[in-house]
């Protein structure tokens, strides 16, 4: 297994590399111009613009600047924004915390809901109780997650206005009353995308769990006159669990890409809304910086996963 | 599997709200507008109000006005860092900044030859660090901002200034290379932003870029930063420093980014989350409901120079010209032809347009005129023009009396050379529906139009073969005011010498290729002009040049501030030349 490991994670190191090669260069091929924001403003004339590109160092030959970037880089600078010139860790710190509070907490949530409600929808298959919940997940992920949002904004905040939709980044908790600030201004985003990521789940753990009810093994721990929780419960949802925990941990990354279009809509300063706006600013370091981390999770949960997999099912074993 | 799948699509449509938002361009920050006189007695005190909240709906990334890369850095840098003078509404300057009087040519302030201004500073005015701030901070910044390494976007408002001289701790000496009409270029406007020179000292040229300033930046306005965090929010507190002792009214300011426009207006307008909501460019079939019928918010509006235009391109696009393509030396096969932009011009319903698409003076109104503000320089000439008024009868003779044809498949014709446009423009639902009117028009005259969008981002770039500059298209469409003095506007934009070539890599004004001897008489009589009539006769000419000759096609007047208060703010005064914060220390509640 150690040895496994190890020849994955050196795997690894040429993996990324090539990512971050091609994640540099589709950005710097890409048009965008981080002063566009100008538009054809006379007071920002072509002279001024071409001098402030040259300062950002975007008249550099694009295998310089790659180079530049990746030495940089591995050296764990991984540069400055392009507009608030702030080093793009920092930023990054800045926002982890916001996203890991909502969307975070979201995935949570997702988990939370889906397995109970997966292994019940299995045991009872067809029952009313199944029925609904199928329904609901069906709407669930088939519903996006900017519609649902901006459906939530205008029940709860603009008819109820029981909620707020502008979130406070700067709120710090200290006592109950603000715990419950928290919890109002982000009962909505995590909501939303909870919910999603519920509706997927659940039906991954439903069909798992209906693939184990009828096996040979179910009907020996039933038998041996085991009470039909017991049966559920300590065998037949642990086995089912064993793709549903790796589906788990193949997800996490994502987490910390934070939700983009969820991000946006509640003004929650994540990393998604950073992501976003820096790729609409052409701020490449930034994209670079985040897409290039979001690579390296990518990576490293893949083999998390892989790893798990062999920890729960002795069935497998790698060489 | 599904996450991939799901992220996806996360990332498109987060792409397009993202595009759908960015279509607006708004410029920098300009000087300070001011309502003439406003500062009146202030009937409040200090600290007597509460938290003030703003909302951006683009965050600011950078607290310095010399760094900023729009609007929302400037405006949210004004509240800290403030200019010697503001403009007002009329284009006029006005003394709310660190100069005591407006140098004028009457009070001996500016030299009759033009070259040179004395600006007298407020004596006993102290940084919000509590040191004194003296002309030497302002001699500073002009080095700071003439150095080509500190790389300021600010940096047009210092290219023709020779120096600027501290004389003594409260007078300075701003001298520019030539005589300048313009001569409050230096010094009126959040262009001209004062930076502490003891904290900026160490960052100007190469440094300028990541001084800590940028971020925590001292200033001698009515607010000082308590945090910031880029592209999110900035929390300010009052200055205890300031000079006037009973202002700033707030105790504190929350300056909050991000989002989009229309949850923005429901934020001031529906719920009334925030006392302020910045540029709320909604369509005006849905802001004009939320604004009348809320009772928390109104929406306010101020009209500047933002003209929507139509630009023709004398050069030729074709493909088929390979290196050539566009280039100067080429000729547009019909749009050279003034009877072909006569009858477009007679073909396109700007008058529907202001009526559907800008709720009818909501958010702009119908023009005929490239220079609509301030208004002593406002052409009065174009109202009765054949090319100012939607007449397909009027298009259609044009053309048939110019001898292009109706061919079997309805596009007209003159020695097998068709009229069939390309008409780019950025992607932004409004204007989409612009498009889709224009071309109504003109198809309804025998004009073929095949439409095309650009994401804004690319549209305004330097190096896209799609971009505005290299105009590969024969017609397009975008918006842009300038400065009261609109010299820089009307030479950039149409004169010989600013032509955007492959030689130049298109980094010249000029889109259009425009290239007319009267014309450049004009411009280069304005820039040696002092005579205030005779500059605004001149601008007049230039606009009429544009209007008549059907070089360019005015649209819409947009309004330049186009945002939303909660009712119970007072003191809000926007103007069209400057940051819409320029007189935050006068709001109350």
């Amino acid at each position: 297994m150690g040895r496994y490991i190890l020849r994955r994670l050196l795997i690894a190191i040429p993996t990324l590399i090539a990512i971050s090669l091609v994640i540099y260069i589709i950005l710097s091929l890409s048009p965008i111009d981080p002063l566009s924001a100008f538009g054809a403003d006379p007071r920002v004339p072509p002279e001024i613009r071409e001098n402030i590109r040259r300062s950002l160092g975007l008249d550099e030959p694009l295998h310089i600047r790659y180079v530049k970037w990746l030495t940089a880089m591995l050296r764990g600078d991984f540069g400055q924004s392009f507009l608030s010139h702030v080093p793009v860790m920092d930023l990054i710190a800045q926002r982890l915390p916001n996203t890991l509070a909502v969307v975070g907490v979201a995935y949570l949530v997702g988990v939370l809901i889906a397995i109970p409600i997966g292994m019940i929808s299995a045991v009872k298959r067809y029952s009313l109780l199944d029925n609904v919940a199928t329904t609901l997940a069906f709407m669930g992920f088939s519903t996006p997650t900017f519609f649902t949002g901006l459906l939530l904004i205008i029940i709860f905040s603009v008819n109820l206005r029981w909620l707020p939709f502008i979130y406070d980044s700067n709120l710090k908790i200290t006592d109950l009353n603000s715990l419950g600030l928290q919890v109002k201004q982000s009962i909505m985003p995590i909501a939303v995308l909870g919910l999603f990521n519920a509706a997927v789940l659940t039906r991954y753990v439903r069909s798992e769990m209906l693939e184990h009810l009828p096996l040979d093994y179910v009907r020996t721990a039933r038998s041996k006159g085991l009470v039909e929780r017991t049966v559920i419960i300590g065998h037949v949802l642990r086995n089912s669990l064993i793709p549903v925990v790796t589906l788990i941990a193949l997800g996490v990354p994502t987490v910390f890409g934070g939700a983009i279009v969820t991000e946006q809509i509640f003004r929650v300063p994540g990393i998604g809304e950073l992501l976003v706006r820096s790729i609409g600013n052409g701020d490449i370091p930034v994209v670079a910086g985040v897409v290039f981390i979001f690579s390296v999770l990518v990576v490293l949960f893949n083999l998390v996963a892989d790893v798990l997999y062999a920890v729960l099912d002795p069935r497998i074993k790698y060489a | 599997m599904t996450g991939s799948w799901r992220r996806a699509l996360a990332v498109t449509a987060a792409l397009a709200l993202a595009v759908s938002a960015c279509g607006q361009t708004t410029p920098p920050a300009a000087g300070t507008g001011g309502a003439p006189g406003s500062p009146a007695a202030a009937a409040f005190t200090r600290g007597q109000g509460g938290d003030l909240k703003i909302l951006y709906w683009q965050a600011p990334t950078i607290l310095n006005q010399h760094q900023a890369t729009g609007t929302k850095d400037a405006d949210a840098a004004r509240l800290v860092l403030e200019p010697l003078a503001s403009w007002d509404a009329n284009g006029k300057p006005i003394a709310n900044g660190l100069a005591a009087e407006i140098p004028t040519i009457e009070n001996g302030g500016v030299a009759k030859d033009f070259t040179t201004v004395t600006w007298k500073l407020r004596s006993g005015v102290k940084w919000s660090d509590g040191t004194p701030f003296t002309a030497d901070d302002v001699a500073f910044t002009y080095d700071y901002m003439k150095d080509p390494a500190s790389a300021v976007s600010t940096g047009s408002y210092v290219s023709d200034v020779k120096s600027v001289v501290a004389s003594n701790p409260t007078t300075v000496v701003v001298t520019y290379d030539k005589p300048q009409p313009f001569y409050y270029k230096f010094g009126v406007s959040g262009s001209s932003a004062i930076l502490q020179k003891a904290q900026f000292a160490a960052f100007k040229g190469a440094g300028a870029k990541t001084a800590p300033g940028n971020i925590k930046p001292i200033g001698t306005g009515p607010y000082k930063v308590k945090e910031f965090k880029p592209g999110d929010t900035v929390l300010y507190e009052m200055n205890e420093n300031f000079r006037d002792a009973n202002k700033p009214f707030f105790k504190t300011v929350t300056f909050k980014g991000g989002g989009d426009a229309a949850t923005a207006a429901r934020a001031v307008f529906q719920t009334g989350d925030v006392d302020y909501a910045w540029n709320l460019q909604v369509e005006a079939n849905i802001l004009r409901p939320m604004s009348t019928a809320s009772t928390a918010g109104e929406l306010f509006t101020v009209y500047g120079a933002s003209i929507e235009r139509l630009l023709f391109n004398f050069a030729d696009p074709s493909p088929a010209l390979g290196e050539n393509r566009a280039e100067p030396s080429t000729k547009h096969p019909f749009l050279t032809d003034p009877a072909v932009r006569r009858a477009l011009a007679m073909a396109t319903d700007r008058a529907t347009m202001g009526k559907e698409l800008y709720g009818d003076g909501l958010t702009g109104k119908a023009t005929c005129n490239l220079i609509t503000a301030p208004p002593d320089l406002v052409s009065k000439n174009t109202d009765g023009l054949d090319v100012c008024k939607y007449d397909l009868a009027a298009a259609n003779a044009e053309l048939d009396k110019a001898g292009w044809v109706k061919g079997a498949d309805g596009i007209r014709a003159k020695g097998g050379v068709k009229l069939q446009v390309l008409y780019q423009t950025t992607v932004n639902a409004l204007r989409q529906k612009e498009q889709d009117i224009v071309k109504k028009g003109w198809e309804a005259i025998g004009v073929k139009v095949e439409l095309k969008s650009v994401d804004a981002a690319v549209f305004f770039t330097a190096n896209a073969p799609d971009g505005a500059n290299h105009f590969w298209a024969d017609v397009e469409m975008y918006t842009n005011s300038g400065d009261p003095d609109p010299t820089a506007l009307l030479e950039s934009g149409w004169s010989t010498a600013e032509i955007a070539s492959k030689a130049n890599n298109w980094q010249k004004g000029n889109y259009a290729r425009y290239s007319n001897p009267d014309f450049d008489k004009i411009v280069a009589s304005l820039k040696t002009e002092t005579d205030t009539k005779k500059r605004a006769e001149l601008v007049i000419a230039a606009n009429d040049h544009l209007i008549k000759n059907v070089v360019i096609v005015p649209l819409i007047n947009r309004t330049f501030a186009t945002s939303g208060r909660s009712k119970t703010l007072k003191g809000v005064n926007p103007t069209p030349w400057d940051s819409e914060m320029w007189n935050i220390a006068d709001w109350s509640k």
